[in-house]
C-alpha cells in the first residue's frame, strides 16, 4: 500500500485480527474483519467497535470568557451559546457562499474550552480555515489529532460496555454530551455520540494506550467493525458523508441539515446564502432513494432519471444489510424530490425502478 | 486457499472446467471470492451470446464494489447458473461447485491449453 498513508495507533491490532486494509482519507484503515454484513448486524443487535483514530480533534479556547464561544458562533451554523459545559452539538462549517467545508461535532469541554471532532479527510483544511479566521478574536487553536487514538463503541449494549471500560462508578454522559475521565492511562474523553444510529460512545485516549483500550473493548464483547460497515450503518440512517453527500457546492439546507442551522444567529460565514435559500425555497435537496425491484447495488456516480430525463446523480449508495435492498442518496430538484416520487437508477446502461422515501431508511 | 488440481485458471481469477469435450464451465476462484468478500449480486450473460476470450461476460458485486468477470475462452454461452440470482452468496460458499457462473461452447478449444494449471495459478496468487 502507498507508503505515504498514515497509520492508526491501532494498526497492529487490525493486522492481528486479519483485517482487510484500504486507503481512506490519507490513512490506511480496516474496511472489514470478518465481513461487512456480520459487523453491521453486530452493531445493530449487540455491540461493535470502530477505529476512528483518523478523525481530527481540535481544541478552541480563550482566556477571555465568551471569546471562544463568540468566535465559534461566527464560523459554525448551529447555536454554540446553547452549550452548557459537557454538552455537544452537530454543526457545520461553511465557506463564504454557504457551501459545506465540513460537518463536525463541537463539545463544550470547560468554561473556556471547546473540543471539535472533525472528519479525517478535512482535518487540515478545517484547521487552516479556522486559523485564517482567528484574527483579533483572542482564541487559541490546537490541532491535537495526532495525540489521540479514537474508538467508537456502538450498539445497544454500549451502556454495559461503558461500565466495563470506565468502571462501575463512572457516570456515562447523556446523549450528545461528553465527559473527561481520569484513568491510570491519563485522561480519557468519552462522547455519547456516533455515526451508526445506535446508542454508543466515542472514546479518545492517548495514542500510546490506544491498543490497550481497543483490547478492553473487545474484552467487553464488542465485535471489531471496519469502515465498510461504518458506511452501510450511516447510510441506513441517512447520515451524510462529507465528500460524498456534502460538498462546497451544496448548502446544509439542501443536505437536509436544517436542524443544525440556526438562522436566528445574527451572523456566521455562509449565512446570507442560507437566508436567501430559505426565502426562495430549495431548488434541490438530498433525498433518500430506495430500489423497488431487485437490482444491482446502487453506487455513487450512477445517474438518476424521472420520466426518462436525468434528474440527478447518486452521492452515496449501497446495499442495506437490514432491508436487503439497494439504498442511496442524491440531490434531486424540487419537481422530483417528494416522498413517493418514482425514479430510475441507471446501472451499467439499464434502468432499475426506485422511489423517493422518507429518511431514514432504517 | 483452495486451488483444485483438475481445473484450468485465468490470471484474472476465473476457473474453467471442461466437459463433453467442448463445453467449458466458468466460475471464479476461491482467492477471487475471498478478495471480493460478501457477494450480494451476480449479473449473468444472456444464453446464446457469443463471447471472446478476455471479454467481460458477467459482473459480481460485493457490498463494497463491482467486479467484471471475464470469459477465459471464446464461444457461445449455452447455460447460466440462474440459482445465483437469488443466492449470490453461493459464489462465496462454493466457488468451484454450486457457485459456477456460465457454460461456454468452445469455438477455439486450444485456448484452454493456454490457461494456467493449478500449480501455475497457485504461484500467481502467492
Amino acid at each position: 500500500m502507498d507508503e505515504n498513508l498514515q497509520r492508526s495507533p491501532l494498526h497492529e491490532e487490525h493486522l492481528k485480527l486479519g483485517a482487510k486494509m484500504v486507503p481512506f482519507a490519507g490513512w490506511e484503515m480496516p474496511v472489514q474483519y470478518e465481513g461487512i454484513m456480520p459487523e453491521h448486524k453486530a452493531v445493530r443487535a449487540t455491540l461493535g467497535v470502530f477505529d476512528i483514530s483518523h478523525m481530527g480533534q481540535v481544541f478552541v479556547s480563550s482566556e477571555t470568557p465568551g471569546a471562544a464561544q463568540q468566535w465559534l458562533e461566527g464560523l459554525l451554523t448551529n447555536n454554540v451559546a446553547k452549550l452548557n459545559i459537557g454538552d455537544g452539538q452537530y454543526t457545520v462549517l461553511l465557506n463564504e457562499s454557504g457551501g459545506v467545508i465540513d460537518d463536525l461535532i463541537v463539545y463544550r469541554k470547560s468554561e473556556l474550552e471547546y473540543f471539535l471532532v472533525v472528519n479525517a479527510s478535512k482535518t487540515t483544511e478545517d484547521f487552516n480555515w479556522m486559523k485564517s479566521h482567528v484574527g483579533e478574536s483572542g482564541v487559541t487553536l490546537r490541532n491535537s489529532s495526532s495525540e489521540y487514538a479514537g474508538l467508537a463503541v456502538q450498539g445497544p449494549e454500549s451502556v454495559a460496555a461503558f461500565s466495563s471500560l470506565l468502571g462501575a462508578d463512572a457516570i456515562m454522559p447523556e446523549r450528545f454530551c461528553m465527559g473527561t475521565f481520569p484513568t491510570e492511562d491519563g485522561d480519557v474523553i468519552v462522547c455519547r455520540t456516533g455515526y451508526t444510529g445506535e446508542d454508543g460512545f466515542e472514546l479518545f485516549c492517548p495514542v500510546a494506550v490506544g491498543p490497550k483500550w481497543w483490547q478492553k473493548c473487545l474484552a467487553a464483547g464488542a465485535t471489531p467493525a471496519g469502515l465498510g460497515s461504518r458506511d452501510t450503518l450511516r447510510l441506513e440512517k441517512c447520515y451524510p458523508l462529507n465528500g460524498n453527500d456534502l460538498s462546497p457546492t451544496h448548502t446544509p439546507l439542501e443536505a437536509g441539515l436544517g436542524f443544525a442551522v440556526d438562522l436566528t444567529k445574527p451572523a456566521f460565514i455562509g449565512r446570507d446564502t442560507l437566508v436567501q435559500q430559505k426565502a426562495d425555497g430549495l431548488a434541490q435537496k438530498l433525498v433518500a432513494i430506495r430500489q423497488t425491484e431487485k437490482s444491482p447495488p446502487p453506487r455513487p456516480g450512477y445517474l438518476v432519471f424521472a420520466d426518462g430525463v436525468q434528474v440527478g446523480e447518486l452521492c452515496s449508495g449501497g446495499v442495506s444489510p437490514m432491508l436487503g435492498c439497494g439504498i442511496s442518496m442524491a440531490y434531486i430538484g424540487s419537481a422530483h424530490n417528494k416522498i413517493g416520487t418514482v425514479l430510475e437508477v441507471e446501472i451499467r446502461g439499464k434502468r432499475f425502478p426506485a422511489e423517493v422515501v422518507k429518511k431514514p431508511f432504517v | 486457499m483452495n486451488v483444485p488440481d483438475d481445473l484450468k485458471y485465468a490470471s484474472s481469477h476465473e476457473w474453467v472446467k471442461l466437459s463433453d469435450g467442448d463445453i467449458a464451465t466458468v466460475g471464479i476462484s476461491d482467492f477471487a471470492q475471498a478478495e471480493m468478500t460478501e457477494i450480494v449480486y451476480v449479473e449473468l450473460p444472456e444464453v446464446g451470446r457469443q463471447v471472446s476470450a478476455g471479454e467481460d461476460t458477467a459482473v459480481v458485486e460485493s457490498v463494497k464494489s463491482a467486479s467484471d468477470i471475464y470469459s477465459p475462452v471464446s464461444g457461445e454461452i449455452v447455460e447460466v447458473n440462474d440459482a445465483l440470482t437469488d443466492n449470490p452468496g453461493t459464489v462465496n460458499s462454493s466457488p468451484f461447485a454450486d457457485g459456477w457462473m456460465f457454460k461456454v461452447k468452445l469455438s477455439n478449444p486450444a485456448e484452454v491449453d493456454a490457461l494456467l494449471d493449478a500449480a501455475g495459478y497457485r504461484s500467481s496468487i502467492s
